[in-house]
């Protein structure tokens, strides 16, 4: 029964997350930037462009003009983030390729900079006046859902191990459309639950912000107005 | 209202103040009468089905523009842009902190657009749309110059800029439009130019200022205007033709296109470089002004555009130019359409065009403020970064003592001169003071380091609210100077007599 409820679960989180981020995809991509706006100096070709975009997503360049702290906690957590998700991959996938066992270690221990990360954000939240004024529960809610994730994925790793070669029997049923059995370990049960909540949030939230930094005019416009008209289609018929 | 007598003193530029809530709660700019509203094709005073309308506006601006579809889903709350709009430093007031400026607009669009504004609006800080959030609205939108100040150090480039035009782009369609905007744009509409100023009186103008040149410099410089078949027109400011210091650069343009033997006209059906459409986020009127500028270079039959200093006019030429009123295939390509004044007199200088006395700037101890709208929207020159060098390449070339304001403060990090995107209005000198404050703590620094006496700009606004706003921060009025002023002073004309100078090295050491 309780497998039956988690296989229904992450079918319907990973088709909300994936329909839903899509459809927001195809909005952003579907909306026309009527103007040339971006924050210059802005790079005058589309490589240039691209490598804006890269500084931007893997080092977090403006963020990091902006304000340290926040640069710090943010990127931490952000990279931590990817290595401990690049360790799940294993669950995955049958045969465990060399490049991910070796990627292992970096994947387990990143779990402190999430979790370093995540409380050096949650703390400004309360203890710089001006984020406090502009959080939101929900901004708390996220963050506590994130930390949630972390620490029952530390506890299972570091204090109180799950039975992991059936919790990957179970997903690789699921990629199969066959259900196994999940173990019924309570840190386990809560570390997917958090998963899937913020699966099923995505769409819905400020996690946007993960494909709306891509879609955003001041950062992916090619500076280079006089050289290329650049013509939204509403604002063509204008010309009528 | 206090009238900018409760200035913070600053220790430094970028001082973060404590929040005051409410320290700025309910300054409104004058609304727009009736009659202004109607020239602009907005209804006259606020729609008695205002909700319904300016929903309607809002999906509608969603639409039609990424920009504002995704900064409003985007934005983390990272607080990354809490403490750089210098209207914050200058009031404290939390609403002015970027971020809290778009939440007042992104909290209704939550509740109206958005799953979870819809059914959980508490959790995400949505709220209904009332008038009292109109007002809100109409206060706080208002207490944004459009710098994109903090679109430099959002993570996401969200820029608050493109939130304030929409809200005012709103406002406009139920009829609350802001007077000072919405009557300009009806003059340039009905005139030609911001001033109301006519053709009459404009060639009466240019004719003085030829008087006044030859009275001072014994050469003969044209300040033509409507010529036909001249090969550049030269748009500029209004505020050229009359207010100081820009009138001294205006004149020093004439210098410039005298000494390089261009044939170039002024046009008194386009005798307006200002385009306020963008202050107020209209697409259509923005357009209409900058297809005047394209009927008078088609009936003047000219092959140059050339802009002289003015920011926001500035970005309008220079990113929007080809796309409201392009494409200019009747112009010569050989040259960037549009070009900027310095641009041109940076050219005429590589190539040895210029001749200049740099003493006659001697009096004068300079720094430079980078106006918003040409550095973080804007470029000049082939390289990025150009709208920086250029200018600094020119003072270098005609003034001998120049430094530069803190590295935070100018370039990309350039703090507004306070009056920027539609503020430059009376009814709003208690925050212009307020918000010019960040920007003045920068110059008194220079000032107690190098000995500063003067500060320049390219910009028309930056100008006047800088003559406004210098004399509260124990500077003269006349502290503030033209970029074209400096060449004007400099530069020696052929066949001038130079006095006793003359025999000095013109190139003064460099």
């Amino acid at each position: 029964m309780l497998s039956v409820i988690y296989a229904i679960l992450f079918y319907v989180a990973t088709a909300i997350l994936v329909v839903g981020v899509g459809m927001k995809i195809r909005k952003y991509a579907r909306t026309p930037a009527p103007l040339k706006i971006p924050t210059t100096p802005a790079p005058t070709t589309a490589w240039g462009v691209v490598l804006r975009m890269f500084r931007e997503v893997v080092f977090f360049e403006s963020l990091f003009k902006s304000n340290k702290w926040i640069w710090l906690f943010g990127w931490v957590f952000h990279m931590s983030m990817w290595l401990v998700l690049i360790r799940h991959i294993r669950y995955f996938i049958i045969e465990i390729p060399g490049w991910l066992s070796f990627m292992q270690p970096f994947g387990i221990y990143a779990s402190f900079g999430m979790a370093l990360g995540l409380i050096g954000l949650w703390g400004r939240r309360f203890l710089v006046e001006r984020i406090r004024y502009i959080s939101n529960p929900s901004d708390h809610l996220m963050l506590a859902l994130l930390l949630t994730i972390v620490i029952s994925g530390m506890l299972m790793r570091f204090v109180a191990r799950p039975d992991i070669l059936s919790v990957k029997a179970f997903f690789l049923g699921l990629l199969r459309l066959r259900i196994e059995t999940l173990p019924a370990d309570p840190i386990l049960l809560v570390h997917l639950t958090a998963v899937a909540t913020l699966m099923i949030v995505f769409p819905i939230s400020k996690l946007l912000h993960a494909p709306g930094v891509f879609f955003s005019p001041t950062r992916n416009q090619i500076d280079n107005p006089r050289e290329k008209r650049h013509l939204a289609p509403w604002a063509a018929k204008l010309e009528g | 209202m206090a009238d900018g007598d409760d200035l913070r003193k600053m220790e430094h530029p970028l001082d973060i103040p404590c929040l005051r809530p409410g320290a700025m709660e309910g300054l409104e700019p004058f609304i727009a009468a009736p009659e202004h509203q109607a020239k602009l094709g907005f209804p006259g005073e606020l729609v008695p089905n205002w909700k319904e309308k300016a929903l309607e506006k809002m999906a509608e601006l969603a639409e039609k523009n990424r920009a504002f579809q995704v900064y409003l889903d985007a934005c983390v709350k990272c607080g990354a842009c809490t403490d750089k709009c210098h209207y914050f430093l200058g009031t404290g007031d939390p609403k002015n902190m970027p971020v809290a400026r778009q939440d007042l607009l992104r909290s209704v669009y939550r509740r109206y657009f958005t799953f979870a504004g819809k059914y959980f609006p508490k959790l995400v800080g949505a709220r209904e749309l009332t008038e009292e959030v109109l007002h809100e609205w109409y206060s706080y939108y208002h207490q944004c110059s459009e710098c994109r100040r903090c679109s430099v150090f959002c993570p996401y480039g969200i820029d608050t800029a493109e939130i304030t035009m929409a809200a005012r782009e709103i406002l406009d369609h139920v009829g609350i439009g802001q007077k000072y905007s919405n009557e300009i744009i009806g003059k340039v509409k009905d005139v030609g130019n911001n001033l109301g100023l006519n053709p009459k009186a404009l060639r009466a103008t240019l004719e003085d200022l030829e008087e006044e040149i030859e009275d001072d410099t014994g050469i003969s410089v044209r300040l033509p205007l409507d010529e036909k078949g001249a090969d550049i027109l030269l748009v500029t400011p209004s505020a050229d033709f009359f207010a100081e210091p820009h009138i001294d650069g205006l004149i020093g343009y004439a210098k410039v296109f005298h000494e390089t033997g261009a044939s170039w006209t002024l046009s008194s059906y386009a005798s307006e470089a200002a385009n306020f459409g963008l202050f107020i986020g209209s697409y259509e009127n923005m357009r209409e002004i900058s297809l005047r500028i394209r009927k008078a270079a088609e009936d003047l039959g000219v092959k140059r555009i050339i802009f002289g200093e003015c920011g926001h006019a500035w970005r309008v030429a220079y990113s929007f130019l080809n796309t409201l009123a392009g494409p200019f295939d009747f112009l010569d390509q050989n040259y960037p359409i549009p070009q900027h004044i310095l641009e041109y007199t940076w050219d005429a200088i590589q190539k040895g065009k210029l001749k200049f006395d740099k003493s006659q700037n001697d009096h004068i101890r300079l720094t430079f403020h980078d106006s918003c709208n040409v550095a973080r929207a804007s470029r000049m020159g082939d390289m990025p970064g150009g709208q920086f060098e250029i200018p600094r390449n020119v003072i270098r070339a005609v003034c001998n003592h120049f430094y530069d304001m803190p590295d935070e403060t100018i370039r990309e990090a350039t703090l507004c001169c306070g009056g920027g995107g539609g503020l430059l209005t009376d009814d709003l000198m208690d925050l212009r003071k307020k918000g010019a404050s960040p920007r003045m703590t920068a110059l008194q620094q220079v000032t107690e380091e190098h000995g500063v006496t003067h500060m320049a700009a390219i910009c028309a606004i930056c100008k006047t609210q800088f003559s406004k706003v210098m004399p509260v921060f124990g500077y003269e009025m006349d502290s503030i100077v033209s970029v074209h002023q400096l060449v004007s002073n400099a530069i020696i004309l052929t066949g001038q007599e130079t006095g006793e100078d003359g025999n000095e090295d013109e190139d003064g050491g460099a």
